[in-house]
């Protein structure tokens, strides 16, 4: 397959519009707007559909409006844009409208800064709106990955009718590597349960509502039901020389990456350290975290937050082993070597 | 003995009951919006967009495809519809607090842009579902539970004009302010829906009909003296008439 | 083998484009790269810069405490990273910009002439491909053949004759260092 340098944000807008993706409704906000562009510049070519919305608001509810109608549609946004999608977020999640967010997170809190962060983790995987919900969760760490979880985005978003978010930062968004696609055709149908007229069937609702606490409750356990099988059947994640590893980082997304570096510095000094990568945060891979983590003395946990995942980590780790965290929050990035020198004080004060 | 049907339930109607109070207007729009899908052939088609407010249920009260928008985003959820899929026909439903108070950003940019969907707007001064609290479209003096002491213009602003906001935007094509009081009223809003829905066929723009509607229950009247209150008051403040017209008259 | 490149200069010295015409060549090449603009404070402070990873291997960290090899084009480039050249890198300077010495002594310093060079091919924009020439020619971290069709890659749809000059330019940067 032929590779073309791109940017990580063009590369997840091109593996949309490959997905079958023909619909996208978005507002500009940095670091994200070269796949507003792209998405401007490129859907008009495919005859799909680019349109700037008003507002993250309306462009939530273009994304609900065009999933109802069983269209696959998607968004993209950066921090403070996705808090304000979040009312339809939740919305559309209760109505199980399949569909793809990207969030390429900034330096937060507030207006924040445009630079790369983790921050919005907890908003990303514990339900950043209201109510009982999830949204399947991934993390890609180069732009190859995240060109095809975009792919596996669309995908997930229909089988299990629920909308997906690819959690990115502007990193991997401004990054440019090497990526290629898939040919494959795409077909997709959601006929069976979108409004599209009520022709020689009864009428049909999709909606976020029930007035009947039992009806609602009957929806919410609909809901769980479906997140228990994600969460059987969707954990995503990546393992480094973990295998005879006496210390393990947790890092996920381009953190991730950083990480090997850090790996790789460590196993030149003779320091038996492995990596454990989530790629889905919801469904967030605890068992496996569990497995990997069972032989070792330390477990470090490195964001660029002040420790959100580490929740989870620690969630997963029990108290059977140490839990450590290092992190940089506002867009700062943790360097290699910084990360290495925590590690190793880190050790020394185990001894 | 023959009988020959003169009046029956428009078959866009679901038939099931409106659970809408006494006096409450909501019961004859939906009533001329089922006739107009009816007349245009449109039920296989159309797709209903409700609102958050009393009508929250209208989806259920038609029997054609629905949903309900988070509040007041009817049209933007609309506008995802139709550029989804242009072959269908979709309106939103919608009341004050949902369109000129939450949703104004929303409805604009709709109109604005000249959305091929169509807007049925019920105006009734106050917020119905929640229980008699101020309307963007309240009049000055008038008793609401959050202005206990009278709408006063220093202090909350003026009741927000719809349709004269919005028909100066290039995309609107058929705009028209309404009531449904009396029988001819009732006819001259009938042809308005129809129009708007024409307006949204004939790929025009975006068509908005607003209907001054009676609140008897929180306006703490009778059904006849709402009526009678809202001739006397809210045909002042709203002027009734057609305020956009780019469909013209059937030949 | 990995090379770790950061390239820095003022906007408009065509130092993004360096960068990604050297990533472009490294994967013709069928080596794994990244380009990484400025990013983080980083941004701040009158440089525009890019970091470029070239390897056999996948690239881990796209971003690097202590590149093996950095090219100033300005004096605001050489304050800022001189200091974290890793030990026996290379320090490529424009010397027609930068009219001052490195510090370092444990650095490998190579200084070219590069707006001089541009100037008199007639044109000051291709400074940044004499640079590249000259670069890729020390360090090896791809052939000039990938380096130069990767050139031509990126200025597809150009005047025959601009890219013409951009070969020129790379020719000659090569040939300033001994090529």
């Amino acid at each position: 397959m032929n590779k073309i340098m791109m940017k990580g944000t063009e590369a997840i807008g091109e593996a949309a519009i490959r997905a079958g993706c023909r619909l996208y409704f978005g507002y500009p906000i940095t670091p994200q707007s070269e796949l507003t562009e792209y998405m401007a510049r490129r859907l008009p070519q495919v005859e799909g559909t680019f349109l700037q919305a008003e507002s993250e608001v309306a462009a939530v509810n273009m994304i609900y409006g065009a999933s109802s109608v069983g269209k696959r549609v998607m968004t993209s946004t950066s921090s403070p844009g996705f808090s304000l999608m979040q009312e339809g977020v939740s919305y559309i999640a209760c109505a199980q409208l399949p569909s793809v967010f990207v969030n390429v997170v900034r330096g937060g809190p507030g207006l924040g800064d445009i630079q790369p962060s983790q921050g919005d983790y907890f908003q990303a995987t514990k339900g950043g709106g209201h109510g009982d919900y999830k949204l399947l969760v991934l993390s890609p760490s180069t732009v190859q990955e995240a060109a095809d979880l975009t792919g596996v985005a669309f995908e997930l978003a229909d089988k299990y009718r629920n909308p997906v978010l690819i959690f990115a930062d502007g990193l991997l968004g401004q990054m440019m590597e090497p990526v290629s696609f898939s040919d494959k055709k795409v077909s997709y149908d959601n006929s069976s349960w979108a409004l599209i007229g009520a022709k020689n069937r009864p009428a049909r609702q999709v909606t976020s509502f029930n007035i009947d606490p039992y009806g609602l409750e009957k929806m919410n356990l609909e809901l769980q039901k479906k997140y228990k099988l994600m969460e059987e059947n969707e954990i995503r994640y990546e393992t480094t020389l973990t295998e005879d590893a006496d210390i393990l980082i947790v890092a996920h997304g381009t953190m991730g990456r950083i990480a090997k570096s850090v790996v790789e510095m460590a196993r030149k000094d003779g320091l038996k350290v492995g990596l454990f990568r989530p790629i889905t945060l919801y469904p967030f891979p605890y068992e496996a975290l569990r497995k990997s983590a069972a032989d070792v003395s330390l477990v470090l946990t490195v964001e660029m937050s002040s420790g959100q995942m580490l929740e989870d980590v620690r969630l997963a780790i029990a108290e059977r082993t140490r839990v450590e965290f290092y992190g940089r929050m506002a867009g700062v990035v943790p360097m290699p070597l910084e990360i290495y020198e925590v590690l190793k004080q880190k050790i020394g004060r185990r001894s | 003995m023959d009988y020959k049907v003169a009046y029956k339930m428009p078959r866009s109607l679901s038939g099931k009951q409106f659970t809408y109070c006494p006096g409450c207007h909501h019961g004859i729009v939906h009533r001329l919006i089922a006739e107009t899908i009816d007349e245009l052939d449109l039920r296989e088609k159309t797709i209903i967009v409700a609102p958050v407010g009393c009508s929250v249920f209208a989806y259920e009260f038609f029997d054609i495809d629905g949903t309900v928008a988070p509040h007041g985003r009817a049209p933007a959820v609309a506008t995802g519809m139709k550029r989804a899929r242009p072959d269908l026909t979709i309106f939103t439903y919608q009341g004050d607090g949902d369109l000129a108070a939450i949703g104004t950003a929303e409805m604009i940019h709709a109109a604005n842009r000249g959305e091929l969907i169509t807007t049925i707007f019920i105006n009734n001064a106050i917020y119905g579902m929640t229980g008699g609290q101020m309307a963007p479209t309240t009049l000055l003096g008038m008793k609401t539970t959050t202005s206990p002491y009278g709408r006063k213009a220093e202090k909350e602003g003026y009741p927000v004009h719809v349709c004269e906001i919005i028909k100066e935007l290039q995309g609107v094509a058929f705009l028209a302010r309404t009531k449904v009081t009396t029988p001819r009223d009732v006819m001259t809003t009938k042809k308005y829906i129809k129009k708007a829905f024409q307006a949204q066929l004939k790929g025009l723009g975006y068509s908005l009909v607003e209907v001054l509607s009676t609140c008897p229950t929180n306006w703490g009247l009778s059904p006849e003296k709402a009526i009678k209150w809202l001739e006397e008051n809210m045909t002042k403040e709203f002027p009734l008439g057609v305020y956009v017209d780019k469909v013209g008259d059937a030949k | 083998m990995t090379h770790s490149i950061i390239i820095s200069g003022f906007g408009g010295q065509g130092v993004m484009l360096m960068g990604r015409v050297l990533c472009q060549a490294g994967m013709t090449e069928g080596k794994h790269v990244t380009w990484l603009p400025s990013y983080g404070p980083e941004m701040r402070g009158g440089t525009a810069n890019c970091t470029v990873i070239i390897s056999d291997e996948p690239v881990a960290s796209p971003v690097v405490d202590s590149p093996e090899e950095v090219v100033v084009m300005n004096i605001p480039s050489l304050l800022k990273f001189e200091p974290i050249v890793r030990r026996n890198g290379y320090l490529f300077i424009n010397s027609s910009v930068v009219d001052r010495e490195p510090k370092r002594q444990d650095i490998k310093t190579i200084k070219v002439p590069a707006n001089e060079i541009a100037d008199q091919l007639g044109n000051l924009r291709v400074a940044n491909m004499v640079m590249l020439g000259a670069f890729v020619f020390t360090t090896k971290c791809v052939n000039i053949e990938s380096l130069i069709d990767a050139m031509k890659y990126k200025l597809k749809g150009k005047d025959s004759s601009i890219i013409e000059l951009n070969v020129e330019a790379i020719k000659q940067g090569l040939r300033h260092v001994g090529g």
